[in-house]
């Protein structure tokens, strides 16, 4: 089988990377530290499909997820700090 | 509350305790069975002996020299002339016999897989898992016990067996405790580690018992009856057929008695040795008291709903609560309960003397002489407690004397008056309208009452619930209470954002009864039916052609809305053969009137209320409460001078509609008849998905199920809105008239499963029918009504089903407690932040925004933050036609 890009399949919400200067201003919004961010592994295959496309992805970087089918407000936006394994 | 913390607890360990730690711990060597002589003085060298701790008051421990309060109590012991086995440790010393050798005592490894495994218990310590731990040594002893001969001495082991609950055989010959301990002496403490042992602490020899500590005195104390007789506790007992059968086998031994005699009196030392650890030890008959009584020994004393943990340590009580069954009172606010006057006595409130209360608290602590002889309830003072914190009991002859010394700064325990803020609660506390705070009214009798309309948030009924009450004591827990968890705090359910409480049963009918065509009342009957509402003003009076004059039964219940409602809404009824133009289901309210439409569960209901919902968004919880009240006082008076009753005729059905509703049972029975026959000649093709099998059945459950609403229609067509179940079907108070159908008309399909029955004997249910009868009848379905009566085979049909009705609840209430549980113990420490994201304890973000739109349901429209329509319709009024009209 073929590899395919589990971004495009329609249970997957979309997955961004923040750039550094997004993630300073994502933070200072928020009012809180990088480490009180949910978490989402390195080994997450969603890491491996982004890194093709950004390049390596090392711990502590911000992934922001945009899931449209929240059930009360239908879109909703998470962030997930990458962790190591 | 800041009391120094003087010793942590950092690690408790686990340890055998050994013969030389029993001793020495040891008060006293006990050697006589006896407990006190003729004069009540304990015996010297005694179970009871002073040494190890006093129970008696005026006596002192010999050993600190303590009194009874002060004195912890100390450990004797009891030299056993022969060793027992220990009956908490016949598992491990079962596998320790058979992992290692007889002669030597080596575990039975070579050196190899002892190093092996050592390294692997070294590679885990750090992780302190005691699970894998045990799993290695389980692993380590069944790889021993595997190999019987001996990799040091060669020497060929045997299976050894346990034979419960305290023999062990080796190949048919009995082991001694004595034999056993002999060889457990053996091993080496380096072996120890890979028996589950830590060397230093435990040792293997120290599981066969051959010093008997005897716990202190004051762990089981003799008790002294009214009548001076005294008793001694379960353990004494025990302790006491010890030292007998120890002595009397000692005595054996020494004279050299026959083997056989020492031999059983060692097994009866084993016997009581182990019902003293365990009464109820499986294969051994518990040790009875002489009244026959099985006794309380160490493990009973600790296990179970009764026992030490559960009841003492994780059991906690309350003080200033009081609990007694619960009975309804429509004239109390949905605010208030009622509470018995015994109860009010008994419950009290501190409050410390200022100068504004100081003369009211004197005139209460005069109530206290007398109190419970004047016709009316007037709280009086407990207890009187000074600066010094002294308390002082308020009794009729101390009560002015104390009124005329009190001074600012005391403090007084005054008994429950009316206006007091207390919890109410009701298990099992599902959610948090399960505790919600009341305003105390001081009732007569001896139960606490209160609203019906709240009866559905504490899910109570009047069959015989009790409920608790808490006092709270403090101002700032009165306040919060009366913020966060008064009943009109908690109308909106958190869980739908709609009112859960509201009109039930009798409540709804009678606010039918009153609105339901517009009913016209008798003057002199409407003036009594306001008297049990507070109004301003009286609804118009009309007269008839006649002259009478009468009342509106709208307008009466326009009395009772605030000012300024106005709303549209669609009621409960929705049928045309009793509304043929619908204006009764359909509700309008112009300017607080009551214009159109039948009040009913849809407007005043639990959960459904619109119009109380409607209340309560725009006027606020206060007025909602006052309006809930008045519906409830409303309808005690117009169900209580109209009148409403019920009984098996209102299921009367006319001889004709009897006649068509046994033809639609018939035909629906030979239908399903004809079903089979097609499909026993194979005219019958299976429907995609479906065996043929399935596909007959499915076939026959829409026939049978046509059947059901066939004769439901019927029934309804005969039986109209005049007919009282009917009106409380359709107005939502209580049942369906799918219960109503099934008393006129037809049961219908008795199910387990969703499926037809089909369980019972080889290819038929019951032994009514023959083998492969597919048909109605054979298979559950009931013609009968329950008003005239089941065959019997439908009535066990209708058992089966009904039991499976109760299973279901049962099993269900369980499963769903424990994933209740799970989930709360999950997420018990969540909560919403300033910022209103969701956080931990580490302040952790778990979601961005709670709920994802920061909605609290409890202040939500159904779930919505903003009800738009409603929005608009008070802003502009007649204006804004609304989306639907």
């Amino acid at each position: 089988m073929g590899k395919y890009n589990i971004l495009k399949h329609e249970l997957v919400p979309a997955h961004e990377l923040l750039s550094k200067e997004e993630e300073e201003e994502l933070l200072q919004n928020l009012g809180i530290k990088r480490e009180q961010l949910p978490k989402i592994r390195k080994s997450d295959p969603v890491i491996k499909i982004l890194e093709e496309k950004y390049g390596p992805i090392e711990p502590g970087r911000i992934i922001k997820i945009i899931r449209n089918n929240s059930r009360t407000s239908g879109i909703y936006i998470v962030y997930r700090m990458v962790v190591g394994e | 509350m800041s009391a120094e913390i003087s010793k942590g607890i950092k690690e408790i360990k686990f340890a055998l305790l050994s013969p030389d730690e029993i001793r020495k711990m040891s008060a006293v060597k006990v050697i006589t069975p006896d407990t006190y002589d003729d004069d009540g003085y304990p015996i010297e060298k005694g179970l009871m002996d002073l040494a190890m701790g006093t129970i008696e008051p005026g006596l002192k421990c010999k050993t600190c020299g303590g009194k009874v309060d002060t004195c912890p109590g100390h450990f004797g012991h009891i030299e056993l002339a022969l060793p027992v086995i220990h009956i908490g440790f016949t598992k491990e010393i079962y596998s320790i016999l058979n992992a290692t050798c007889a002669n030597c005592g080596r575990i039975r490894l070579n050196e190899e897989a002892i190093k092996e495994y050592k390294e692997r218990i070294n590679a885990i310590k750090s992780k302190l898992v005691d699970v894998e731990y045990d799993d290695i040594v389980s692993e380590a002893e069944s790889e021993a016990s595997d190999i019987s001969i001996c990799p040091y001495c060669h020497f060929e082991n045997r299976k050894i067996t346990l034979e419960k609950p305290t023999t062990f055989r080796e190949e048919g010959r009995k082991l001694t405790p004595k034999e056993i301990r002999e060889r457990f002496e053996k091993i080496l403490d380096d072996d120890l580690v890979l028996l589950g042992l830590e060397p230093g602490v435990a040792r293997p020899e120290w599981m066969i018992l051959t010093v008997f500590p005897v716990p202190p005195v004051n762990v089981r104390p003799t008790i002294t009856l009214e009548t001076g007789e005294r008793s001694e506790d379960d353990l004494t007992h025990k302790l006491v057929d010890i030292i007998r059968i120890n002595q009397r086998l000692r005595e054996n031994r020494d004279q050299g008695s026959p083997q056989l005699i020492i031999e059983d009196l060692w097994e009866l030392l084993q016997y009581h040795a182990t019902t003293y650890f365990d009464n109820q030890t499986p294969g051994v008959p518990p040790a009875k008291h002489r009244s026959g009584r099985s006794l309380k020994t160490l493990v009973q004393r600790l296990k179970g709903k009764e026992g030490r943990f559960r009841s003492n340590l994780s059991g906690k009580r309350v003080n200033f609560s009081a609990r007694t069954v619960i009975s309804p009172e429509p004239f109390l606010s949905v605010n208030q309960v009622g509470v018995p006057i015994k109860a009010a006595r008994e419950l009290t409130v501190t409050e410390t003397v200022t100068e504004h209360n100081i003369e009211k608290i004197k005139e209460m602590i005069r109530n206290s002489v007398n109190a419970d002889e004047s016709s009316e309830y007037r709280p009086a003072v407990n207890y009187v407690i000074k600066e010094d914190n002294k308390r002082m009991k308020v009794t009729d002859k101390n009560a002015n004397e104390l009124a005329d010394k009190l001074q600012l700064g005391w403090k007084v325990e005054r008994q429950l008056q009316d206006g007091d803020i207390v919890l109410f609660n009701r298990q099992p506390s599902l959610h948090r309208m399960s505790m919600m705070a009341h305003e105390v009214k001081v009732l007569p009798y001896r139960t606490f009452r209160f609203n019906v309309a709240v009866c559905t948030p504490y899910n109570a009924d009047f069959d015989g619930d009790e409920m608790n009450l808490h006092v709270l004591q403090s101002q700032e827990a009165r306040a919060e209470a009366e913020i966060l968890m008064k009943v009109q705090e908690n109308f909106l359910s958190p869980r739908f954002g709609g009112p859960i409480m509201g009109a039930i049963h009798d409540h709804i009918t009678a606010m039918f009864l009153l609105t339901f065509r517009n009913r016209k009342i008798p003057k002199e009957l409407g003036i009594h039916i306001l008297s049990y509402v507070n109004v301003d003003k009286l609804p118009p009076v009309h007269k008839d052609d006649k002259g009478r004059e009468y009342f509106l039964g709208r307008e009466i219940f326009s009395a009772i809305l605030p000012e300024g409602v106005n709303i549209t809404f669609k009621g409960k009824i929705n049928d045309k053969t009793i509304d043929p133009d619908g204006t009764e289901g359909l509700v309008i309210i112009k300017d607080s009137k009551l214009i159109s439409g039948a009040i009913d569960e849809n407007a005043v209901g639990t959960m459904k209320g619109i119009l109380l919902d409607y209340i309560i968004r725009k006027y606020g919880n206060a007025r909602a409460a006052k309006f809930l009240d008045d519906v409830t006082r409303l309808a005690a008076g117009v169900i209580s001078y109209i009148g409403f009753s019920t009984g098996i005729d209102d299921e009367d059905v006319p001889l004709q509609a009897k006649a068509q509703l046994r033809e639609v049972g018939l035909e629906a029975v030979r239908r399903v008849e004809k079903l089979i026959e097609n499909y026993k000649e194979g005219l019958i093709g299976p429907e995609p998905g479906k065996t043929l099998e399935d596909t007959l059945e499915s076939l026959i459950m829409k026939e049978l199920s046509k059947a059901r609403e066939k004769s439901s229609e019927i029934a309804s067509n005969y039986l109209g809105i005049e007919n009282s179940t009917v009106k409380m079907a359709k107005s939502g108070a209580r049942a369906n008239m799918t219960n109503l159908a099934q008393m006129a008309g037809i049961i219908g399909q008795q199910s387990i499963r969703g499926k037809r029955q089909h369980r019972g004997y080889t290819g038929r249910t019951l032994s009514h029918f023959k083998k492969g009868d597919l048909g109605a009848y054979a298979r559950g379905f009931v013609t009968s009504s329950y008003k005239e009566g089941l065959k019997p085979t439908e009535y066990f049909f209708h058992a089966v089903g009904g039991r499976e009705g109760l299973v279901d609840t049962a099993v269900r209430t369980s499963r769903s407690g424990y994933m209740q549980r799970r989930l709360i113990n999950a997420l018990e420490d969540l909560k919403v932040s300033e910022e209103r994201s969701v956080v931990d304890t580490e302040e952790s973000i778990i979601q961005l925004v709670y709920g994802e739109d920061g909605v609290d349901p409890s202040r939500s429209f159904g779930g919505k933050s903003v009800d738009v329509e409603f929005v608009l319709k008070e802003k502009f009024g007649d204006k804004y036609g609304g989306e639907k009209q």
